[in-house]
């Protein structure tokens, strides 16, 4: 019961800031936005709307990166992650909290994101809200491990995508393969299992990257 | 472990890998019979081989990894290090042989439907920013750390990737692609077997000499360290 009420004041906390700072969420509405746009020019005329649907999941992965590389920021440059750390409750409840918030904009950000897509390209079904929703669990379990590994590096924000993308690969298969696959059930299956694998190793191993 | 096996593992084992080499190189030019395609199909007694090193270098470098996450255990982030180093080496060498052997088979230098070659490509970038995290994290507890979280996520990636890899081709690929495998005549099942086990000694001995450099290079900097 701690421990939920530590996570659920450490997601407040984040969302509080974002309400009263306004610095991560209205940039990756904007990006998203803008991506799509761009994409209208990537697609010649008679492009099937199949590579459309695939282009989304450029979109959403890349605003995901976006808020993620922000994620970190406040805990380093203002010390708050020794404060966090030394805060007597465990340290998986750093993760968690972090997690939360980070889902919590990127859904924000694909309610915007989801509805331009459908006035933009083509309807958009269940199957790929269901995905979109899975998908959005995965990216940020593992997203906000691997910001907070890549804020303690030298490189920063240069190293996010890099150690991303990778990891991303299944997610972006599951994610397409149930917005235009016949039979998305398997799609939706996969993104279930990295979600549920991974989530279980983050929440194991984030105290090791925040201490020493 | 008494002196002499510790003097004298490196000098065996290089023996060791020398003479498998050796033989898995004989066997496979004068003893395993050509099959329908030829010359071509010798590659195969190399590149599945290297694989399954690379594989064996990864989940080493990932157990190592649990090793010093779970029991702190001494010098495991540096023997972790090594063997993802020395999968990546393998790994690299399994694109190029695969990549030769798509081209001689199918008539392209790159094939998407091929598993094998894509899984080795998102584990090539993979473990490419396991070095880039390493090295830009300074060395210390904190890197290990970081290193064998990092490592340890390649461990879970793998199964999961092959899974995906293969339901991509499902919307990529709609026609199954059959390979056709081989069925492996018990003497190409020798000489595969031969080579595998050339292979590993090779990776054994390429391992443990790199650890003893690398210990060596640390001793070095501590006594000078003491000296000053």
């Amino acid at each position: 019961m701690n421990y939920l009420a530590d996570v659920g004041a450490l997601a407040r906390k984040d969302l509080l800031l974002e309400l009263r700072a306004r610095d991560t969420l209205p940039a990756m509405l904007l990006f998203v936005v803008s991506a799509l746009v761009v994409f209208h020019f990537v697609l010649p005329a008679g492009s099937s709307d199949l590579a459309a649907t695939g282009l989304l999941w450029v979109a959403l992965l890349f605003t995901a990166l976006l808020g993620l590389s922000r994620a970190f920021a406040a805990e380093r440059e203002q010390g708050v992650i020794d404060g966090l750390v030394l805060a007597p409750s465990d340290r998986s409840a750093i993760w968690l909290g972090k997690a939360l918030s980070i889902l919590a904009f990127l859904a924000l950000a694909e309610l915007i994101a989801l509805p331009a897509f459908a006035l933009f390209f083509r309807h958009i079904d269940g199957t790929l809200v269901g995905g979109v929703a899975l998908a959005d669990v995965g990216i940020a379990a593992v997203g906000t491990l691997l910001a907070a590994m890549a804020a303690a590096s030298r490189a920063r924000e240069l190293l996010l995508p890099l150690l991303f993308l990778p990891l991303a690969i299944p997610i972006v298969v599951g994610g397409v393969g149930a917005s235009v696959a016949d039979d998305p059930a398997r799609y939706l299956g996969l993104l279930g299992l990295y979600d549920a694998l991974f989530a279980i190793i983050c929440w194991a191993s984030f105290e090791y990257v925040v201490t020493e | 472990m008494s002196t002499w096996s510790r003097n004298n593992r490196l000098p065996a084992l290089a023996t060791l890998a020398l003479t498998l080499t050796a033989a898995a190189i004989a066997l496979i030019f004068f003893y395993a019979p050509l099959d329908e395609d030829g010359l071509n199909q010798k590659i195969f007694y190399f590149h599945v081989p290297i694989a399954f090193t690379a594989y064996g270098c990864f989940a080493w470098g990932g157990w190592k990894a649990l090793r010093h996450l779970w029991k702190g255990e001494d010098g495991a982030d540096l023997e972790s290090y090594v063997a993802i180093h020395l999968g990546v080496i393998f790994g690299v060498l399994t694109l190029v042989t695969g990549s030769i052997w798509a081209r001689y088979r199918w008539g392209h230098w790159w094939v998407w439907s091929e598993d094998q070659l894509v899984l080795f490509l998102v584990l090539f970038l993979f473990y490419c920013a396991y070095f880039m995290l390493r090295f830009s994290v300074p060395p210390g507890p904190q890197r290990a750390n970081l290193s064998a979280v990092y490592a340890l996520f390649g461990v879970v990636l793998i199964p999961v990737s092959v899974l995906a890899i293969r339901l991509s081709e499902r919307f990529i690929h709609p026609v199954a692609f059959d390979k056709g495998g081989p069925n492996m005549a018990g003497s190409q099942f020798f000489t595969f077997c031969v080579s595998c086990a050339a292979m590993f000694s090779l990776a054994a001995t390429l391992y443990n000499l790199e650890l003893v450099g690398k210990r060596l290079d640390m001793r070095l900097r501590e006594l000078r360290e003491a000296l000053q």
